[in-house]
């Protein structure tokens, strides 16, 4: 990506453990696979049995991230994403999983409506009418749009349920 | 004449019935595979029925859940309790899928609605393969290194399940090579890739119509009833059935809806009326003609006794084949 | 030329004011669709086919043809604006098409995606017109490893060795292959990966990792760096179309590269999804700009889109010809033509001439209508990139999430996007390609599909990929093609050697 680090001053997640913590991760995945692929039979019996090709892709993969673990613990300690940054990521992704959750109980439309609301007015500078006026016009428009023109169900809740939908 | 009145009054009779309950929203019939395969099609044509004929006042809707072979949109349905808008279609998969995946799941956990049809299969060759009948097949077969190559849609399916059931029975070895689908075992016969393959005549009928593959024949326990000539010479109905040729494995599948589980019996009632109106229509029957479907209707405990004697038919054939969920 | 006189009398039967107002309607349609990552061409299609069954048929396929040619032009859109491909086709079309929206220059990046898929489409549909009944003969002659030697030719000619971090390429090229196997394997029927987790057993959708990946992980990277829009300022510019033009001529070997590597596959039939990156990658290697690939090169606008459309128009000859259809859309259509009493198959051009013909000529017709629409709304699509970001983010994090669910209508899919956009951060932050990635998901489990139902075949015996002349040839060009860069290295180190030593 970019070259030079404008974040050099701030404390932040380095480099380093980053890199090397994702191939960790990458590590054990490829551990996961072998587990799963020998136990279904990785051999050549009249052809590749199930767990073939997942075996080999996984020994590959093991050595790759291997690879770049190494290369991870001689990266520089520079500051990747600065704690700033990552609250600011994290101040959306946490919303998002609510968000989802929210679907499973409230409904697509009920909770997009909480969601769109809340996100401009946290993130943005509108007025309140115009929040209020967005987070229920789009909700609507995308229920006319799915559920009444393409005729295409998505989760609803129990106040579509209230309303007869 | 006498069909006509009798139709007549069986829609007269089931208004009144209908009268009792009625869905108040659209509703959704729940396709456990992806479009443009047999059950969406079949689904669809329902659908298409229901709207021209305004037999209901609401919507219906397809919905394709193919995700985890259907085990997904089983899941969703058993979920659905006390659910009167929400309908799934079936075919064997209904009692494959919980046998060879261990889904905590079962027909029995739905509401039957009906069978509307039940499919055929034939076994098919190349038209240009010297091939002409069942024991040629086999004769070939036995000799064969390495062992012919049959095809067919899926693995551990309905495909390989008719597979092993002819081909044990013959005593022969053979390769089934599975295809994503009937139509590209279908294509991948016309090619001459593969000796033989188990499809639906819908799958391969537009090939045989076009002197690419032929049917060997057919594994129900009867002939077809359609006289109609698909090719120069040959209909549904010339087709041997393959127990005239010498074999006692026979195989159908059911077409059939079923509704979630804990619905009232007029809710029930109300479907099992629809459905009967629907197959009383010229279009449902083109549809059973044009895909040479047997035309099979049956609800209540008619239904109930062909899905019990069905399933264990499937559990002895899959236990067998070595089928079975083992994990 | 007998096609000609047949293709003018469809032009006849389609060219009527009532068929005409059905190609606009049905290509308005069509792009909302295809807009909208939630509603692909097969929701746009089938949801009208009940409609249509009290019309002609050659109106009714005009008017679902053209939501096809529709949803095909609006894939592009959200890919460009938002790095979200509307539809799998699309990916590759994100690679430089959403760099330039970044720089402002969406504008250009729709005309160019745009007019490539109409070049596509195009070459596509003359295909049809002049070699039905041979091509369809071909593509008889595809066993399972002339479908291997397919595939692995497209990744031969995706795959060089990139500037990237080597050893990332391999992580992020052997993901790819195992997220593909995860579910239900489809030669045993055994379900391997799942680890136990049920959701797991139809494996990962490529729609649904892609959206998470692509467009969550973006607005996640897009945050960090503070709440706007990189593309903002995109200026507004009516004669953008007309400038964009002017460039095109320069382009003209990548066109015709991606025409044929998109009919190929189209009829092979590899794919949309296929030829769009064997375009990608062709234009890449061969072009004197393909180093830039990536930094928002026009080029790499044109290259995926002109294969994409060349392949989806003529894998609509196989489904008419054979029966079999080569996308979800083609099958819904291809259910439709059952409902109105046509067989397809082989037959259908000697019984239903009219029918054919007219189709055929719509193709042409549907994709000038497109194209026009398209290009109407150019400035429209581009001026969205102006809505404050605020409102625009959860809106699309909504999209999102609305795609996902309506891939299997599976609100499991909603979570592994959201877990697939933390990942594609991850992965974007510490300069993990995704492109290889991509491109293993999606060919990777057909590709060992194939492999395996060859051997099956064969008993065991490798033999099989040199078996005849179609397959061995293949199997050598994949050869050539991955090793083109290494060997060209190679002579170009070996020629510069002696001029560097007398310095």
């Amino acid at each position: 990506m970019s070259s030079f680090d404008p974040y050099e001053t701030e404390s932040g997640l380095s480099r380093r453990t980053a890199e090397c913590t994702v191939a960790v991760i990458l590590l054990a995945i490829a551990a996961g696979v072998l587990w799963d692929s020998y136990q279904r039979g990785a051999g050549w019996n009249g052809g590749p049995q199930t767990g073939f090709f997942p075996a080999r892709v996984a020994w590959i993969l093991l050595a790759a991230s291997a690879a770049v673990f190494y290369q991870g613990l001689r990266a520089s300690d520079r500051v990747l994403v600065t704690w700033v940054q990552l609250r600011q990521v994290g101040q959306v992704f946490l919303p998002l999983t609510l968000y989802i959750f929210a679907i499973d109980y409230l409904g697509i439309y009920v909770a997009s409506a909480i969601f769109i609301g809340g996100f401009m007015a946290v993130f943005g500078t509108f007025r309140w009418w115009a929040i209020i006026a967005a987070a229920v016009l789009i909700p609507l428009v995308t229920f006319w749009t799915f559920e009444l023109q393409f005729q295409v169900p998505l989760p609803k809740g129990p106040l579509e349920i209230m309303l007869g939908y | 004449m006498k069909t006509v009145t009798l139709a007549g009054a069986a829609l007269l009779l089931s208004t009144l019935a209908a009268s009792a309950w009625e869905p108040t929203k659209s509703v959704e019939i729940i396709v456990p595979f992806g479009p443009g395969g047999a059950s969406d099609q079949m689904a669809r044509t329902i659908q298409a029925i229901i709207q021209k004929h305004g037999l209901s006042k609401e919507s219906f809707i397809v919905v394709n859940k193919p995700a985890a072979t259907g085990g997904e949109a089983m899941m969703d349905i058993k979920k659905s309790l006390r659910d009167p808008h929400k309908l799934i279609t079936t075919s064997s998969t209904i009692y494959m899928t919980p046998l060879a995946t261990k889904l905590p799941v079962s027909w029995q956990d739905f509401t039957p609605v009906a069978m509307v049809a039940q499919d055929e299969f034939a076994l098919w060759v190349n038209n240009e393969s010297p091939y002409k009948t069942l024991p040629d097949l086999a004769a070939a077969a036995k000799t064969a290194s390495p062992p012919l190559k049959i095809g067919g849609g899926g693995s551990k399916r309905e495909d390989e399940l008719i597979t092993f059931g002819v081909f044990s029975e013959l005593n022969t070895p053979i390769s089934y090579i599975p295809y994503k689908s009937g139509g590209e075992a279908s294509t991948q016969l016309a090619g001459n890739h593969i000796a033989a393959e188990t499809n639906n005549p819908s799958e391969d009928v537009a090939n045989w119509r076009a002197g690419l593959t032929r049917p060997l024949c057919v594994l129900s326990p009867q002939r077809m009833s359609y006289k109609t000539k698909i090719t120069a010479d040959m209909s549904w109905n010339d087709v041997p059935t393959c127990g005239e040729q010498g074999l006692k494995f026979n195989y159908n599948m059911l077409r059939g809806l079923f509704m979630p589980g804990n619905v009232t019996p007029e809710q029930q009632a109300y479907y099992v009326d629809l459905m009967k109106k629907v197959v009383e229509t010229p279009e449902w029957k083109e549809y059973l003609e044009r895909n040479a479907l047997l035309p099979d209707f049956r609800s209540g405990q008619a239904y109930v006794d062909f899905l019990t004697a069905d399933e264990a038919k499937h559990k002895d054939l899959m236990a067998k084949a070595g089928f079975l969920s083992t994990n | 030329m007998e096609n000609i006189s047949l293709l003018l009398e469809g032009f006849q039967v389609a060219l009527t004011w009532h068929n005409i107002a059905f190609m606009f309607l049905g290509v308005l349609l069509g792009i909302v669709v295809g807009v909208l990552p939630g509603l692909g061409g097969p929701n746009g299609v089938a949801i009208l086919l009940p409609l249509t069954f009290s019309m002609e048929p050659t109106s009714a396929i005009i008017l679902l043809t053209s939501i096809y040619w529709g949803a095909l032009f609006g894939g592009a859109i959200t890919a460009v604006l938002f790095n979200i491909p509307g539809e799998p086709w699309s990916v590759a079309t994100t690679f430089d098409g959403y760099p330039m929206a970044q720089q402002g220059r969406a504008g250009e990046a729709l005309t160019a995606a745009f007019t490539a898929s109409f070049v596509g489409a195009i070459a596509g549909v003359v295909l049809i017109t002049f070699l039905a009944p041979l091509v369809a003969k071909f593509a008889l002659r595809f066993g399972p490893a002339e479908f291997f030697a397919v595939f692995f030719l497209t990744f031969c000619s995706f795959i060089g060795m990139g500037k990237e971090n080597k050893a990332k390429i391999v992580v992020s090229l052997s993901l790819g292959f195992l997220l593909a196997g995860v579910g239900i394997d489809t030669i045993s029927g055994d379900m391997r990966m799942t680890f136990g987790v049920g959701e797991l057993m139809n494996g990962f959708d490529f729609l649904v990792v892609v959206i998470g990946m692509f467009g969550v992980s973006e607005i996640l990277l897009t945050l960090e760096e503070g709440l706007e829009f990189k593309g903002k300022k995109a200026r507004i510019d009516p004669i953008v179309v007309l400038r964009t033009w002017m460039q095109m001529p320069l382009y003209f070997m990548t066109f015709v590269r991606s025409c044929l590597a998109g009919i190929w596959l189209g009829i092979s039939p590899g794919g949309a999804v296929a030829a769009s990156f064997m375009g990608y990658g062709l234009a890449k290697r061969f072009s004197r700009r393909g180093k830039k690939f990536g930094s928002g090169e026009i080029e790499g606008v044109i290259a995926p889109e002109t294969a994409a459309h060349a392949a989806g128009t003529s894998a609509l000859l196989p489904m008419l010809a054979l029966g079999i259809p080569g996308s979800a859309t083609a099958a819904v259509l291809l259910g439709g033509l059952m409902i109105w009493g046509l067989q397809p198959g082989p037959l259908l051009f000697v019984e239903q001439k009219d029918f054919v013909w007219g189709l055929i000529a719509s193709m042409y017709l549907g994709n000038m209508v497109g194209l026009f629409v398209v290009l109407a709304t150019v400035p429209l699509f581009a001026s969205i990139m102006r809505i404050p970001f605020a409102l625009i983010a959860p809106v699309i994090l909504m999209v999102c999430a609305i795609g996902a669910f309506t891939v299997a209508n599976s609100s499991f899919d909603i979570w592994l996007m959201l877990i697939f956009g933390a990942v594609g951060y991850a992965f974007k932050k510490l300069d993990y390609p995704l492109a290889p990635m991509v491109l293993a998901l999606v060919l990777g489990d057909r590709a060992e599909d194939a492999f395996r139902q060859a051997l099956i075949g064969s008993a065991g015996d490798l033999s099989v990929f040199m078996d005849n002349g179609l397959v061995a040839t293949l199997m050598i060009i994949s050869f050539a093609l991955l090793l083109w860069s290494p060997i060209s290295e190679l002579i170009g180190r070996l020629l510069r050697r002696p001029a560097v030593a007398a310095e």
